[in-house]
C-alpha cells in the first residue's frame, strides 16, 4: 500500500509514498518545500539553465495527490517558490494549473525563508497554522509541541544485505513531525546529520518515501 | 637540411652525446606546419621537439611568446622546466622559460600574461583558460610553435579534444603556428597525425628506432596465485625478492586500492627497511612530490604507484617495472614496460604479476601479443560535443563572437573537422538559451546576439563562471582527508565521499600507506587520527577502469579453445581443465550462461568476452528484463569477461532473456533509466556547462541545497528526450560506458549460438566474480521487498512491532 498511517498528537495521520502528509479526518493535504521557480531562479542570477521543467513536475505530482485524496483543504507549508520573484516569473501554464488545482478548495500558503512575503497567488498566506493539536510552519522550532514542519528536506540512507538505499523521508516523534521535500529539484540532509539528531528526540521514527513507503527507526 | 646552430651540437659533445638521427630529421622539418614524432621512451622526444625552438631563439631577436609546451601533467611541465634550462643556461642562449598549470601562482599568472616568456610549459585546461581571456590576442600574437607532448594519452581523452580547438583558436591569433606532436609507440600514427594536425594540412610522421624488444616475463613463485581478488598477496615475497635484486623497481598496480593494499602488504614484509615509496592520484600533493623528489634522487628503491606514473616523468635510473594484475592492454603495457631503462637501445626489463588465476591466462595472452608486436586500440570516433559547448562558452568569455567564424575555426580541429553547422548551432543554441523545447529563459539567455550579429555573454559576471568550471576532467566526489588537530592537520589525500559516508568513528582504513582511524567529519574534511587499532577497511578510489581490448580478449578465447596449455603455469591449467570438466570453457563463436544457487540467491553467469564496459552493459539489459519478466534481479557485476547477476528468484526459462535480436532493438528505451546514463549525464552535462562544480563560494556544508543530476536526467528525460544533452549522453554512453559496440561484435560473433547450463554450484570461473568490486544494484521490485524486509528487522531489533 502506497501509504504509512500512524497516530500524532492525538491525530490520525497519512504519509503518502509521494512525500505529502494526509489528514484524511480534516481532508486535508499537506506538502513541504516545493521550491517552485527553482530553475527560473538559477538562470536569473547567471547560473545554468537547467531544464525548466521542475515546476510543471512538482505540480503535475501534486495533482495527482489532489485526486487519489480528494483533498477540500491543503497546506503548503512554506518554500513553495524558489524566492518571491520566482513566484511572480512563473509560466502562464504553471500558473494556470495551480490555479486549477485552487478550484473550489481552501489553499493555505505557509511563509518559508525562502518566500518570506504575500505570494500573488490566491488562498490564505500565513506565518502558521494552527488545528485541534497541530501546528503548521516552515520551520521546527526547539519548543514545538504537535509541530508539523518542512525546511530540512530529510532523507534516510540504509544499507540492506549490501544495497545502499537512499530515501527522502518523514521524520516523527512525540513533539514533532518533518516533511521531506515536494519539490523537484530539491536535494536533502540525512537524518544522520548533527541538525537533525538535534532536533529529533532519541526515539524518533522515519518514514522512506516511494512506492511503498516503510517505517523505520530514525537513523543517527 | 638545415643546420642546428654550433653552439648547440657543442654541447651535445661537450656531453658526450651525439644528436639522434629522429632529433636530426624534426630539426630539418622545422619548418613544416606539422610533424609528429613516435619513439620510445627515452629517445629523447622531448630535446626533439625543442632543438628548433632552441635554434631560433638562440639570437636573441624574439620578443615574446615563441613556443607553447603542453602537457597532460602539471608534473611533466614542471619537470620539463627543469631539464630544458639546463642546456639554456649551460650554453648561455638569452630564452625565458616558465611553466604554468594550476599550480602556478595568482601572481606569475597574471604576470605572465602581461609579459610571457619565450616558452610557456602548460597543460590543456590552463592553455584553453588562456585563450578564455581578452588579451589573448595580444598575449600569443607572435607564436611559432606549439609542441604537444604525450600526444597518444591526449588523443584518447576530451582533454586531447578540447586541445585541438583551444589549437584551432591558437592557429587564428597565429596563423604562422606550427605544430609538433610527440607519441610513445601506438597502433594507428595516421590517427594521431590527423588529431594533431590543422584540417585538411598533412602531418608527416617519423618513427624513430624502437630500440630492442623488451625483456619481459611472468613472475615465477613459489605459492600459487589465488581463486580471486586483485591484491596479489601471494606474490609478495617474490617481489620483495626481485626489489633487492634490482636498483629501482616501479609496480604498477590497476586501481588505486590495490595500490594502498599492495604496499601495505609489502611494507610489514620489508624486513630489511628498504626505501618503498607509494603514489596514486588520489594522495595530498605534497606526498606525491615528496615521492617525486626522493625518487630523481635515486633515494627510493621501488615505487608502488597507478597510472598516475604512466607518462612522462623521467626516471633515469628504473631498471624494472613490474605490473601487478592483468594489463587489460597490450599497447599501455608496452608503454608501462617503456619507463623502465630510459637508456636508449637497452632493453627495458619488465615482469607481470597476475593477481589470481583468472589474470594468469590473461597475462600469457598479453606476453604473446608483445612478442608478436601486436598493439591493440579502438579508433575514436568524431569529438564529442559537450566539449564543444564548452569552447563555445570560453570563446564567449573571451569576447563577442561570430558564429561562422567560430564554426568556420573549429572545423579545423582534427576531431571536429567534419561536424555539421546543424550540430554547430544547437550547441550554440545549448549556450545561449539551454535549448530546451519549452523556450522559457528568453529572458535570461546566457548568451546574446548583439544588434551586429555577435554573440556575448549576457551578463559579464558569467565569464568568471565558465572560466571557474572549465575542464574536461572528471573528478567523483571526493573529500580531503586530514589528521585530527587543533588547526587543520596534516593532509593525507581523499576518498569518496560514498566512502566517507560508510564511516563511522573508530573505523579505520588505509591511505597513503597507513592505518588511520575515523574521527569525524568537520566542514567536509575527513579527520583522522594515528590511533589504528582495528583491521582496516579499504579506502575505495574510483579510477578509471579499462577494459580489456578486443585483441586481448580474443587472445583469451583463442587460448581457451586448446587441447591443453603447456604455455600456463600446471595449476592454472588445471583449473581450466576442472572448467571444462564441471561446465564448459567459453568459445570464440558460442555463448556461454550458466545458471546455478548460491547463498540462497539465484545466479547467472554469462561470458560475453566483451570487456568490462559491455558486460555492464549487458548487465543493465538483461536485469531490466528480468525485471520485466519478475524475476526480481538484485544486482549484478561485470567484469571484462562475465557478468554476473543475482536475484531473489530462481530464473527457470531464461531463454527468453536471451533473444539477442530484441536485447538490440529495445536498447534505447531499457537504457534510458539506468545508472549509466545518468553517470554518463552527470559527467557531459558537467562539461557543456549545465551543472557547475565551481560556484564561487566555499563548498556547502549542508547537503540540502544541492540536488543529484540524476534529477535533471530524469526530467529531461520526461519532458524534453531529445534535448542536446541528451542526444550527446547517448552518444558517449554508445562509445564508453555503455561499449554497445563490443555488444554487437559479440552478437554476431556468436551468431544465435547459446548454451544455458543449469549446475548445482558456482563454476570454477565463476567463482572469481563473486569477489569483484563495482556491484550495481538493480533499483526495482527486489529494492522494494528488501527494504520491507530490513525494516521489519530494524523495528523488532528496537523492540517493536512491524506493521
Amino acid at each position: 500500500m502506497n501509504r504509512i498511517d500512524f497516530t500524532f498528537a492525538g491525530q490520525q495521520l497519512t504519509a503518502l509514498g509521494s512525500g505529502a502528509l494526509w489528514w484524511a479526518e480534516r481532508n486535508l493535504l499537506c506538502v513541504s518545500d516545493l521550491h517552485l521557480g527553482k530553475s527560473e531562479r538559477i538562470a536569473r542570477r547567471g547560473g545554468p539553465a537547467l531544464p525548466p521543467y521542475d515546476s510543471r513536475e512538482t505540480l503535475t505530482r501534486l495533482a495527482t495527490d489532489l485526486t487519489h485524496t480528494g483533498a477540500t483543504t491543503v497546506i503548503c507549508l512554506g518554500d513553495s517558490f524558489d524566492d518571491l520573484d520566482a513566484s511572480s516569473a512563473l509560466a502562464r501554464e504553471d500558473r494556470l494549473q495551480i490555479t486549477t488545482l485552487q478550484a473550489g478548495k481552501r489553499w493555505i500558503w505557509i511563509e518559508g525563508n525562502h518566500d518570506p512575503g504575500p505570494v500573488e497567488m490566491g488562498g490564505t498566506h500565513l506565518s502558521e497554522w494552527i488545528s485541534s493539536d497541530l501546528v503548521f510552519r516552515h520551520i521546527a522550532r526547539e519548543d514545538g509541541r504537535g509541530e508539523i514542519s518542512g525546511h530540512y528536506h530529510p532523507k534516510v540512507s540504509l544499507t540492506a544485505r549490501g544495497c545502499s538505499i537512499t530515501r527522502p523521508a518523514f521524520l516523527l516523534d512525540q513533539a514533532r513531525l518533518i516533511l521531506p521535500a515536494y519539490g523537484a529539484y530539491t536535494g536533502g540532509l540525512r537524518s544522520s546529520e548533527i541538525t537533525l539528531t538535534n532536533i529529533m528526540a532519541p526515539d524518533a521514527m522515519a518514514i522512506l518515501t516511494g512506492a511503498k513507503p516503510q517505517l523505520i527507526p530514525m537513523p543517527r | 637540411m638545415a643546420q642546428i646552430p654550433p653552439a648547440i651540437q657543442n654541447w651535445f659533445s661537450s656531453k658526450g652525446w651525439s644528436i639522434h638521427p629522429h632529433q636530426h630529421e624534426m630539426f630539418g622539418r622545422a619548418d613544416d606546419p606539422a610533424t609528429l614524432l613516435i619513439a620510445p621512451t627515452g629517445g629523447g622526444k622531448t630535446m626533439a621537439g625543442f632543438l628548433p625552438s632552441l635554434a631560433e631563439l638562440a639570437d636573441g631577436a624574439h620578443d615574446g611568446l615563441h613556443t607553447l609546451y603542453v602537457s597532460p601533467l602539471k608534473a611533466l611541465a614542471a619537470d620539463i622546466r627543469r631539464n630544458l634550462r639546463v642546456p639554456v643556461e649551460e650554453i648561455g642562449l638569452p630564452i625565458r622559460i616558465e611553466d604554468r598549470t594550476g599550480d602556478t601562482s595568482a601572481t606569475q599568472k597574471k604576470r605572465q600574461r602581461a609579459d610571457p616568456p619565450h616558452i610557456l610549459l602548460t597543460t590543456p585546461e590552463s592553455l584553453a583558460l588562456l585563450t578564455s581571456y581578452d588579451d589573448a590576442p595580444r598575449m600569443f600574437s607572435g607564436v611559432q610553435r606549439i609542441v604537444v607532448d604525450e600526444i597518444h594519452a591526449l588523443a584518447e581523452s576530451k582533454r586531447g579534444d578540447q586541445l585541438m580547438l583551444a589549437l584551432a583558436r591558437l592557429q587564428s591569433l597565429c596563423p604562422d603556428l606550427r605544430r609538433v606532436g610527440l607519441s610513445a609507440t601506438v597502433e594507428d600514427p595516421e590517427a594521431i597525425a590527423r588529431f594533431l594536425a590543422r584540417h585538411p594540412d598533412s602531418c608527416y610522421i617519423i618513427q624513430a628506432d624502437p630500440g630492442p624488444d623488451p625483456d619481459i616475463s611472468m613472475l615465477q613463485t613459489q605459492e600459487m596465485p589465488p581463486w580471486s581478488g586483485g591484491g596479489a598477496a601471494y606474490a609478495i615475497p617474490a617481489v620483495m625478492e626481485q626489489i633487492k635484486q634490482h636498483k629501482t623497481t616501479l609496480i604498477f598496480h590497476n586501481t588505486r586500492a590495490q595500490a594502498e593494499i599492495f604496499f601495505h602488504n609489502l611494507w610489514l614484509a620489508n624486513d630489511e627497511a628498504l626505501p618503498i615509496g607509494i603514489h596514486h592520484g588520489s594522495l595530498d600533493r605534497q606526498q606525491r612530490d615528496r615521492v617525486e623528489a626522493a625518487m630523481v634522487r635515486g633515494d627510493l628503491r621501488a615505487i608502488v604507484c597507478t597510472g598516475s606514473l604512466d607518462l612522462g616523468i623521467d626516471w633515469g635510473d628504473v631498471d624494472l617495472v613490474i605490473q601487478i594484475g592483468a594489463p587489460k592492454n597490450v599497447k599501455r603495457l608496452v608503454q608501462r614496460i617503456g619507463r623502465a631503462n630510459h637508456r636508449y637501445n637497452a632493453p627495458s626489463k619488465a615482469i607481470l604479476v597476475p593477481a589470481n588465476r583468472f589474470e594468469v591466462v590473461e597475462c600469457v595472452a598479453a606476453l604473446e601479443a608483445v612478442q608478436e608486436h601486436d598493439l591493440d586500440g579502438d579508433p575514436r570516433g568524431p569529438g564529442p560535443r559537450d566539449v564543444l559547448c564548452q569552447h563555445i562558452l570560453i570563446a564567449a568569455a573571451a569576447g563577442p563572437f561570430e558564429a561562422d567564424a567560430l564554426y568556420t575555426e573549429m572545423r579545423a580541429a582534427g576531431p571536429y573537422a567534419h561536424i555539421t553547422r546543424p550540430d554547430f548551432d544547437a550547441c550554440l543554441e545549448f549556450c545561449a538559451t539551454g535549448g530546451y523545447a519549452l523556450r522559457a529563459y528568453d529572458r535570461w539567455q546566457r548568451l546574446q546576439q548583439r544588434p551586429d550579429g555577435r554573440w556575448q555573454l549576457r551578463d559579464p559576471r558569467a565569464a568568471q563562471r565558465i572560466r571557474m568550471n572549465l575542464g574536461t576532467i572528471q573528478d567523483t566526489d571526493t573529500l580531503k582527508v586530514r589528521l585530527k588537530r587543533n588547526r587543520g592537520g596534516k593532509p593525507l589525500g581523499e576518498v569518496e565521499e560514498g566512502f566517507a559516508a560508510s564511516l563511522t568513528p573508530g573505523d579505520t582504513f588505509l591511505i597513503g600507506g597507513q592505518i588511520v582511524r575515523y574521527e569525524g567529519l568537520r566542514e567536509m574534511v575527513v579527520e583522522v587520527s594515528r590511533r589504528a587499532d582495528r583491521k582496516p577497511k579499504i579506502a575505495t578510489f574510483s579510477g578509471t577502469k579499462f577494459a580489456t581490448s578486443t585483441q586481448l580478449s580474443e587472445r583469451i578465447l583463442r587460448m581457451f579453445a586448446q587441447r591443453d596449455w603447456p604455455q600456463l603455469p600446471p595449476h592454472t591449467a588445471k583449473w581450466l581443465g576442472l572448467q571444462r570438466e564441471i561446465s564448459r570453457l567459453p568459445q570464440r563463436d558460442r555463448l556461454l550462461i550458466e545458471s546455478f544457487p548460491d547463498n540462497g540467491r539465484e545466479h547467472l553467469c554469462v561470458y560475453g568476452f566483451a570487456g568490462r564496459n559491455a558486460q555492464q552493459t549487458l548487465g543493465l539489459l538483461l536485469t531490466k528484463r528480468m525485471e520485466e519478466m519478475s524475476l526480481a534481479p538484485l544486482g549484478f557485476v561485470a567484469t571484462d569477461y562475465a557478468t554476473l547477476i543475482w536475484g531473489l528468484d530462481a530464473v527457470t526459462d531464461p531463454r527468453p532473456l536471451f533473444q539477442l535480436g530484441a536485447l538490440r532493438d529495445g536498447l534505447e528505451t531499457w537504457l534510458a533509466g539506468n545508472a549509466v546514463m545518468k553517470r554518463t549525464f552527470r559527467a557531459s552535462a558537467t562539461i557543456a556547462g549545465l551543472i557547475e562544480r565551481n560556484t564561487g563560494g566555499q563548498r556547502k556544508s549542508g547537503r540540502q541545497a544541492t540536488f543529484s543530476s540524476d534529477i535533471l536526467y530524469d526530467t529531461l528525460l520526461k519532458y524534453d528526450p531529445d534535448h542536446l544533452l541528451m542526444q550527446i549522453t547517448r552518444e558517449e554512453a554508445m562509445r564508453g560506458l555503455v561499449d554497445f559496440g563490443r555488444i554487437e561484435a559479440m552478437i554476431n560473433r556468436i551468431g544465435g549460438r547459446v548454451d544455458l547450463l543449469r549446475l548445482d554450484r558456482v563454476s570454477p570461473l565463476a567463482a572469481p566474480l563473486f569477489l569483484e568490486v563495482g556491484k550495481v544494484p538493480v533499483k526495482g521490485e527486489a529494492e522494494e521487498r528488501l527494504l520491507a524486509e530490513e525494516s521489519a528487522r530494524l523495528l523488532r531489533a528496537a523492540g517493536l512491532q512491524p506493521a
